[in-house]
This record gives C-alpha cells, structure tokens and sequence, in this order.
C-alpha cells in the first residue's frame, strides 16, 4: 500500500525553531545566525561587536562547534554569558541543540543574541534555528565567485558581510563581481564590507544591527 | 554530513507514517531532493542501512526524485534552469532572477506492507 506522505523531511526541525523563537520573542531578545566558511571570521566580528556595542544592548552568544571551546572562551573573557554547543560531528547547528543552550542563558539580562553556527557554507541553511535574522560572512579570500556555488545561503541571507576587506589588495577578489552574483538571487540583502580586525566599515555592520534591533522586530 | 540529520529526520517521519496505518513493513521511501541542498544519495543510504536496521523500515528502498535548481526572470518572468555561473536569464539577459525551485526536501511517499490478520 502506498501511503500520500508530501511533508517536509525537517518538519519537526522547522516545529523546535518556532518554539525557540516564541521564547526569544517573550523575552525581548533578537537574535541572529551567522554562517560562514570555517575561518571566515565570525568569531572576530561577535568579539568586536560586543567591544562597541554590549553596553547598549547587552550581548548573549550561543557558540557551535564540531569541537573545542576556543571560540566560547574568547567570549566568556569578556565577561559575555556564552554556552557552547559541540556538535560531535554535525556540521550545523539544530534548532533542538539551540533550544537546550537557551536554557542555560540568562535570558532575562540579554537583548542580543549571536548564534555562531559551525563553519559551513551549506548545511547549515537548511536548519531555521527560530532566529530573526540570517547573517552570511564571506571573507575575500574566498572568492567573489561563491554565491555561484553555493546558492541555497545566499538567498535566504538577510544581510550579507563581506569580511577580511583589509586583505583585498592581495587578493583578485572583484568586489563588483560578488555583488553582482548576490543580486542575481538575493535583491535585497545589504551587502556589507568590513575588517573586524582592521576596524574597517564596522560602522556600516552596527548602523544595520541598530536599525533591526530597533526596528525590524516586526517585520523580520 | 548534513545528510545524518536528514536521514534521521526522514527515518522518525517514515516510522510515524506506518505506524499510523499500523504497518508491519515499510517497504519503500520516495524523497524528493532539491539540487541546492547539497544532499548527496549515497550518503543518506549509508546512514539509512545504519539507522534503520533495527525498525520496520530495514532493507526499504529508497528512490530519490532530484528536482533540479530552477529560476524565474524578474523581468521577463522565463522559468529556467539554472546552470552554475550562468545566471543569466537566456531570453532577456538581464541577471535579476529569483529561484523557484531547488531547495525541496520532503518525503513524497511510503510503500508499506500492513499486517493481514488485523480486522479493522
């Protein structure tokens, strides 16, 4: 007997990632998923985000690592409450995995979330994890001709950074021809660039942070 | 390695369908896979064999329909199918495009096999 089934393999995913976001709503706090290559400088961008802006708003990261801690340690140093969610294995970060690091966050005391997802720039976007903003970083050395390659997260980017902008003149990196490729499929991501660890065009990332944390609730 | 958590998720969601009808087998699992996720079959029967061994689902075949990566102009609203760097709508030129199909990633059916001895 052939049974009818036409549902969505991570349905049950997608269910977790609601509840997730129900929770973060109740408590007032916006949250973000930043994907990337390995390497491709998240990490850097949480740390000198939370050096401008933790402050105003205060920061919570949720750090996903096949391994180790050093990226939570990093964090944690700055007196940041941080949890770290080692996937043993899993190249992407589930919204179940996201739901348990939530109940180890003081969510009364935080405004902006980071979830910093395992360097991947495919699988992870196929898990919603109940965030409110995708985040894409793509650093120069990777190559202007990535979205061609990997189409399925530059699409569903909200904002896409552009990092490591410093090391351009090294680099046959064509700035044009990145954003080209990005608007073909994704018309209205900003695209950002910027040197975390140079402290180039980070005005650009906190002006877009303080527009959706101020506004965009609503309609993210 | 996404597709452990694929296979995992599609196994769960498979059992709870055969279960519903309670089924003593299941004998086949139709998926249907978008290009863009990046899924690859073999990995997702090896992970099957692994996962299912112990279920009614042991020994299904599974078939996968590949629904490959496809854009509509925004200007001039042609549906295509989109090559890699080549994202170019092929009637207008113009490169404003927005993709229509590539990311599905559900399960489409289950054969079972339901115990005969049962009188409902």
């Amino acid at each position: 007997m052939e049974i009818k089934v036409l549902k969505n393999i991570l349905g049950v995913n997608e269910q977790i990632a609601k509840e997730n976001r129900g929770l973060l709503d109740s408590k007032g706090i916006f949250a973000l998923n930043i994907m990337s290559s390995p390497g491709a400088g998240k990490t850097s961008l949480i740390l000198e985000t939370i050096r401008k802006l933790d402050s105003e708003f205060k920061i919570g990261v949720i750090e996903g690592d096949i391994a180790s801690s050093i990226d939570a340690e990093k964090i944690g140093a700055k007196g940041i409450p941080v949890i770290q969610i080692n996937t043993g294995g899993a190249c992407h970060l589930d919204a179940n995995m996201v739901s348990s690091a939530l109940k180890n966050l003081p969510l009364d005391t935080i405004k902006l979330l980071f979830i910093e997802n395992v360097g991947n720039l495919i699988c992870p976007g196929e898990f919603e994890l109940g965030e409110h903003k995708k985040v894409i970083l793509l650093s120069t050395p990777e190559g202007d001709d990535k979205p061609y390659k990997y189409p399925l997260l530059f699409r569903i980017a909200d904002v896409v950074v552009v990092s490591k902008t410093d090391l351009l003149p090294y680099l046959n990196f064509n700035m044009d021809n990145f954003v080209k490729a990005v608007r073909t499929i994704n018309q209205k991501a900003p695209i950002i660039p910027l040197s975390a660890v140079k402290g180039l065009g980070l005005g650009d990332w906190f002006s877009w942070l303080k527009g959706v944390l101020t506004g965009g609730k609503r309609n993210a | 390695m996404h597709e452990l958590s694929i296979t995992q998720s599609m196994l769960e969601l498979a059992l709870a369908e055969a279960e519903k009808v309670k089924a003593k087998k299941v004998g086949k699992i139709s998926l249907v896979i978008g290009e863009m996720s990046g899924v690859v079959d073999e990995a997702v029967k090896f992970y099957f064999d692994l996962l299912s061994k112990d279920t009614i689902a042991r020994g299904a075949e599974l078939n996968f329909t590949r629904v490959p990566t496809k854009a509509r102009c925004r200007n001039c609203e042609h549906e295509f199918i989109l090559q890699e760097f080549n994202w170019v709508c092929p009637r207008c030129r113009l490169s404003s495009l927005e993709i229509i199909a590539g990311s599905e990633l559900y399960l489409e059916s289950i054969e079972v096999e339901q115990s005969g001895n049962q009188g409902s």
